[in-house]
């Protein structure tokens, strides 16, 4: 990669490419808009990336990877760390030998999510370091402090971006790799690496020690920087917000901070006392002010009203101003729907017509909400269409518990809905239960990306595959039936009726290729059944894209 | 270019609207401006709307073009003006399909190199930078059809006598 070369990079893009140049060994996730592109990205520039069934699996094979001393990446969107917060807080307090940047990327204003939650309190929960980049270049250049920071105090790193820094593309100058590696060796550390309580009490003040250090250190880091300006208005800022202060007060002195935990508190305080006014920015929760004004520095926050949704220039203008009127409403976007062709519209069409209750879940099928359907009833977060409808089955009286189905999609039944189904196997209700798997072969949502049932790899290579039917039969579950939902047909309505009727539990997987990508799927296909190395699976060849049997 | 130069691309998903942007930022990164471009991508795919921003000039800061600042709205959808009128700055241009002849173009699915040709027309970089950054982003055998397309969208501005 030469010096001088300008790319325009989305952030991640130069978040990968960043990967690629410092010598990350493995990079896993699940894919989540804003973050999909990381892997596929570093897959594409000739890194290791693999998709995990979830979150929380992506976080311990990459925790795993650090222990033996490489650099890892682990990428998820927002709402992915809160599946994956279980093994990231404990990490905190085992450390790594090597290097983990743990990316969440964060939706302010939801432009595809279920929720704006804001990740920053995780850095503060699990006690981590935290970076935030503002553009692409920043994305490039952090990577490698991450890398630093992680391997000097041997600690996870959340790297942290926001949908406007991972799809807004800007110039990114690369530059040369990093600190030469070392070569992944295990080191038997059981004081440090096991945590039982005697290890993880010492191990939690160790934690604590590594944190003031990094505060002491943040305090002249050179992630941290002041744009000079007028001494009248001071604004404290970091991110995309910085991007937005730049253009909506190009007088004011800034302090621009990327590394966002621990804070330079020292740092803030002499920033607070050398201008007039002292304004925080910042998009979603008030992270940074909360956290300046409990150390005693006054500064002001922003209206609450700008704690929804993402800022903008003008946006920054009315905080600024202290305009807390009711801002002017965007008009609406035309929303999405089912693909005309999808089959999940006949699903959706008997689930309407059955007048079913329906613990639905998260993927293109949720759009089941919208008419003409408005076939579904909620949607929690992945995976809960199983425990919620099964709680509902519990204790409704049995005339509206008979109707309840969970909805689930492939890839989101095998991240967290496998979990429900050994819930529906252990504490069955009363009534029975119904579950459709919308077996699409893909994770058609995020665009299109593979997962365990598809039986290829990230980058559609033949791998091993997880067929759904089996997992379920496995369980002991008597009615499992795969369909091919066809129109001109009632044969999965009939089926549906069936299955409500019987009060047994049931599944049904509800099987055709999306048709978006169905000839790809087909083309993959097709490799498989040629590759030799995948002989074992060859039996599946003929799954998807072919009729499926109506197998009792 | 001290003051960026703020576009807006609009339609629905499957017009090409990103592609637009992407070929319009690429030919300010040739051209040697800073350029940061922006956009939504969530359920595109599904029919949803889609819009993009490309800010290029000595600097810029925000990848997102504020309401009211838009010096070029191009819309692909006819539907999709209305929506996203109120990004125009006053005096701002609008480029709609109106704005090529529909019958010059050698497919409907070249109206968003259309369009950029007729954007092209008002803005400084040169007419060859724009050909190597089409060749550049699509597969050579498109490049052909896009060229015409490019062409018949430049030029028709001009053949209908306006200004840059
Ligand atoms: C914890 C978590 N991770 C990731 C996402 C992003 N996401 C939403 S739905 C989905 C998967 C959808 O795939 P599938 O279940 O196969 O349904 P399809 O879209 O193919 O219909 C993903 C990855 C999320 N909302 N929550």
């Amino acid at each position: 990669m030469k010096e001088s070369k300008r790319l325009l990079l989305s952030g991640d893009e130069a978040i990968a490419l960043a990967a690629r140049d410092a010598g990350v060994a493995l990079g896993a996730g699940y894919p989540g808009t804003p973050s999909t592109e990381i892997l596929e990205a570093f897959a594409g520039y000739g890194g290791r990336a693999q998709w995990s069934p979830n979150e929380k699996v992506a976080m311990e094979v990459t925790i795993g990877a650090a222990f033996a001393g490489a650099r890892a990446l682990c990428t998820m969107k927002h709402v992915g760390l809160n599946v994956a917060s279980d093994p990231l807080f404990t990490a905190a307090y085992t450390g790594v030998s090597g290097a983990l940047i743990v990316v969440s990327a964060d939706d302010p204003g939801m432009a595809s999510s279920q929720n704006e939650q804001d990740n920053r309190r995780y850095a503060v929960a699990a006690g981590i370091p935290m970076l935030e980049p503002s553009d692409s270049q920043e994305a490039y250049d952090f990577m490698f402090a991450a890398i630093e920071i992680s391997e000097r105090w041997k600690i996870p790193v959340l790297f942290r971006v926001t949908t406007r820094v991972c799809h807004s593309y800007t110039v990114v100058q690369p530059h040369e790799t990093a600190e030469p590696l070392r070569a992944a060796s295990f080191e038997r550390d059981i004081r440090g690496r096991v945590m039982i309580p005697p290890h993880a009490r010492p191990a939690h003040r160790r934690l604590r020690q590594k944190l003031a250090a990094m505060q002491e250190w943040n305090e002249s880091c050179r992630l941290n920087h002041i744009v000079e300006g007028s001494n009248s208005l001071g604004i404290i800022t970091s991110g995309i917000s910085f991007m937005h202060v730049r253009e909506a007060a190009p007088d004011a002195r800034v302090l621009k901070l990327g590394f966002t935990h621990p804070l330079p508190m020292n740092r803030i305080a002499q920033f607070a006392k050398s201008v007039g006014r002292c304004q925080v920015i910042e998009e979603g929760d008030p992270y940074l002010a909360d956290a300046i004004r409990a150390a005693g520095i006054p500064v002001e926050g922003k209206p609450e009203i700008y704690r929804f949704g993402e800022l903008d220039v003008p946006r920054v203008r009315r905080i600024l101003s202290n305009d807390i009127s009711p801002e002017p409403a965007k008009p609406p976007g035309k929303p999405p729907q089912l693909c005309d062709a999808c089959y999940y519209r006949i699903v959706f069409e008997s689930l309407r017509k059955r007048d079913c209750i329906v613990a639905g879940d998260i993927g293109c099928y949720t759009l089941g909400v919208l008419q003409p359907f408005e076939a579904m009833d909620t949607c929690v977060c992945m995976g809960a269409s199983l425990g919620v409808g099964l709680g509902l089955r519990h204790v409704l009286p049995p005339d509206q518990a008979r109707r309840v189905v969970s909805v689930i999609g492939d890839s989101t039944f095998l991240h967290t809905g496998i979990n429900g189904l050994v819930e529906m196997v252990y504490n069955p209700p009363q009534t029975g239960h119904v579950l459709i798997i919308l077996d699409n072969s893909t994770t058609a949502m995020t665009g299109h990306q593979e997962h365990p049932g598809t039986g290829r790899t990230l980058l559609h290579e033949p791998a091993g595959k997880v067929v759904i039917e089996d997992v379920a039969r496995s369980l002991g579950i008597r009615r499992v039936h795969v369909i091919e939902p066809r129109s001109g047909t009632d044969d999965f309505d009939r089926l549906l009726a069936e299955c409500l009727d019987s009060s047994e539990l049931a599944v049904i997987i509800a099987r055709r290729p999306c048709i978006l990508i169905a000839k790809q799927l087909k083309q993959y296909e097709d490799q498989r059944c040629e590759c030799p190395g995948a002989s074992q699976a060859a039996g599946d060849c003929a799954i998807p894209g072919s009729p499926a049997p109506l197998s009792p | 270019m001290k003051k960026a130069i703020n576009v807006v691309v609009a339609g629905i998903g499957g017009q090409g609207v990103l592609k637009g942007t992407d070929i319009l930022a690429d030919v300010a990164l040739r051209a040697g401006y800073d350029v940061k471009k922006s956009e939504i991508k969530g359920m595109s795919q599904r029919g949803g709307s889609v819009t993009g921003d490309v800010r290029f000039g000595d600097r810029v800061f925000s990848p997102m073009v504020p309401g009211g600042e838009a010096d070029f709205l191009l819309v692909l959808e006819p539907t999709q003006v209305e929506p996203h009128r109120y990004m125009l700055r006053a005096g701002g241009v609008l480029i709609t399909p109106d704005a090529v002849d529909a019958s010059r173009l050698p497919n409907r699915k070249t109206l968003n190199v259309a369009l950029l040709g007729t954007l092209s027309s008002h803005l400084p970089m040169a007419e060859d930078v724009w050909l190597e950054a089409l060749r550049a982003g699509f597969a050579e055998s498109f490049h052909e059809g896009n060229r015409t397309a490019f062409l018949a969208g430049r030029e028709g501005r001009k053949a209908a006598g306006i200004k840059p």
